[in-house]
């Protein structure tokens, strides 16, 4: 029987800046479905691996798989299976939520339905048509969530998805990027904790280079002490 | 064509909530315009002379649109957010010039009526047709080459340096043709077409630099 490509395939990755070294030696696979917790201190590389699977930044080295499609080479044929949910919101802040999102429909073939029912599922309906810099974080994150989602993609890309988030929109938005949503995800997270409860495989990052990739229930406070200390 | 028209829309959009280029660039060429009444010491003017301040007013006035026509993409995301998606890189070069292109037109709107009542002697009404079509073709090649030196500009740190110093060496042609083709226009007695040899060079030059920046836009995207 031939074996299911797994969702996202990484095989000696490495990505510089200059001199400096963002990413190296990164090699793991993560099935369909699963969810990768991406860990380490500020500047260990977390946003270059999301970057770089998001097709936004080109590998210097190595082999990435994402859906069985090699990137950079077919990054066109993956773009409409991914949602990216970056550290900035990528939405213009002179624009309301609605319009915002409705151009992103537009870009994405996605209905205008499909952008009044992300609004009310967030609970944005009602502050849809005021302008994105009058908006709180949250509020602002929020819209981000429904800008990530809203083509409906398989792979889900999560720079810090519960920034800026109280727990009741933190609930709001778990539905669309949560587990229940039943999708390949790879989410970084300030807070390592809360991120292991989601994760089925987590990847720690030591100043680009992995430190370990391991199950979460083998990892221990000493491990991840090591990883932040 | 589905996606060049939600980028456009959403730089008009843009530019009608802020208000952040076209009124720059309407005062800058009305101001131009009443600098140079009162420097040349003239009533009114006419023919090359007429022809030269008129294009250069409107070329330096269209460095402000350049300047800042990838600012809020740049600086808000949408550069990722555009590249994110399924779609050919080559809708936002053609949305990019198409909003470039109509805020020239709205300023020509403006600014060429201006022109006539503070510096122009002889009556824009004769030559209005010619003048529209020689502007038209002009303002294709400051789309065109604008968009392109933005897309540049705007990924280094001095972009507010970057656009003047590549733009305006590359559009010296195109200003060239534009004022020597409007000279005979806004002459005394003047005619009412454009010589055709500048026309000829500006749709050239035009088509040279589409075909150009189609073919280079792709890289500039790039990481």
């Amino acid at each position: 029987m031939a074996q299911e490509p797994q969702a996202i395939e990484l095989r000696g990755l490495a990505r510089h800046f200059g001199e400096r070294t963002a990413l190296r030696d990164v090699t793991l696979s993560v099935p369909a479905g699963a969810t990768l917790a991406v860990l380490g201190r500020n500047g260990a590389g977390k946003s270059t691996l999301l970057r770089i699977l998001a097709t936004l930044l080109r590998p210097h080295a190595g082999e990435v798989k994402l859906l069985g499609e090699p990137l950079p080479r077919r990054a066109f044929a993956v773009r409409a299976q991914l949602g990216y949910l970056a550290h900035e919101p990528l939405l213009y802040r002179d624009l309301s939520g609605r319009q915002n999102l409705r151009y992103h429909a537009q870009l994405h073939r996605a209905s205008e339905e499909r952008v009044e029912q992300l609004l009310a599922a967030v609970g944005m309906a009602g502050r849809a048509d005021d302008p994105v810099r009058t908006l709180s974080r949250g509020m602002v994150q929020r819209l981000a969530v429904c800008r990530a989602v809203l083509h409906e993609p398989r792979v889900l890309l999560l720079d810090e998805p519960r920034a800026n988030l109280d727990p009741a929109a933190g609930e709001l938005i778990e539905p669309l990027i949560g587990r229940p949503a039943g999708l390949t995800r790879v989410l970084t997270s300030h807070d390592p904790r809360s991120a292991l409860v989601e994760a089925d495989l987590v990847l720690g990052l030591r100043e680009g280079r992995p430190a370990f990739v391991a199950q979460p229930n083998q990892l221990d406070e000493q491990r991840l002490q090591a990883l932040y200390g | 064509m589905r996606t060049v028209l939600a980028v456009l829309r959403k730089d008009l959009m843009l530019e009608l909530r802020t208000f952040e280029t076209l009124p720059a660039m309407v005062l800058f060429s009305l101001a131009t315009f009443v600098i140079f009444h009162f420097a040349l010491g003239r009533a009114t003017i006419s023919g090359q002379l007429a022809a030269g301040i008129l294009t250069v007013t409107l070329l330096f006035a269209s460095m402000l649109a350049i300047n800042r026509l990838f600012v809020a993409d740049r600086e808000q995301g949408g550069f990722d957010a555009f590249l994110l998606a399924p779609v050919d890189r080559s809708a936002l070069l053609i949305a990019k010039a198409a909003a470039l292109f109509t805020f020239l037109v709205v300023l020509e709107v403006i600014a060429v009526p201006a022109f006539g009542l503070l510096l122009l002697g002889p009556s824009l009404g004769p030559p209005l047709g010619g003048l529209v079509v020689l502007l038209a073709l002009a303002d294709v090649a400051l789309a065109v080459i604008g968009t392109l030196v933005s897309a540049i500009a705007v990924q280094t740190r001095a972009r507010d340096l970057i656009g003047p110093v590549i733009g305006l060496p590359l559009l010296i042609p195109a200003l060239i043709a534009t004022a020597r083709g409007a000279g005979p226009l806004l002459s005394e007695h003047g005619q009412g077409f454009p010589p055709g040899r500048w026309l000829a060079i500006l749709a050239l030059y035009d088509l040279v630099f589409a075909l150009l920046a189609y073919a280079l836009f792709d890289f500039l995207l790039e990481d």
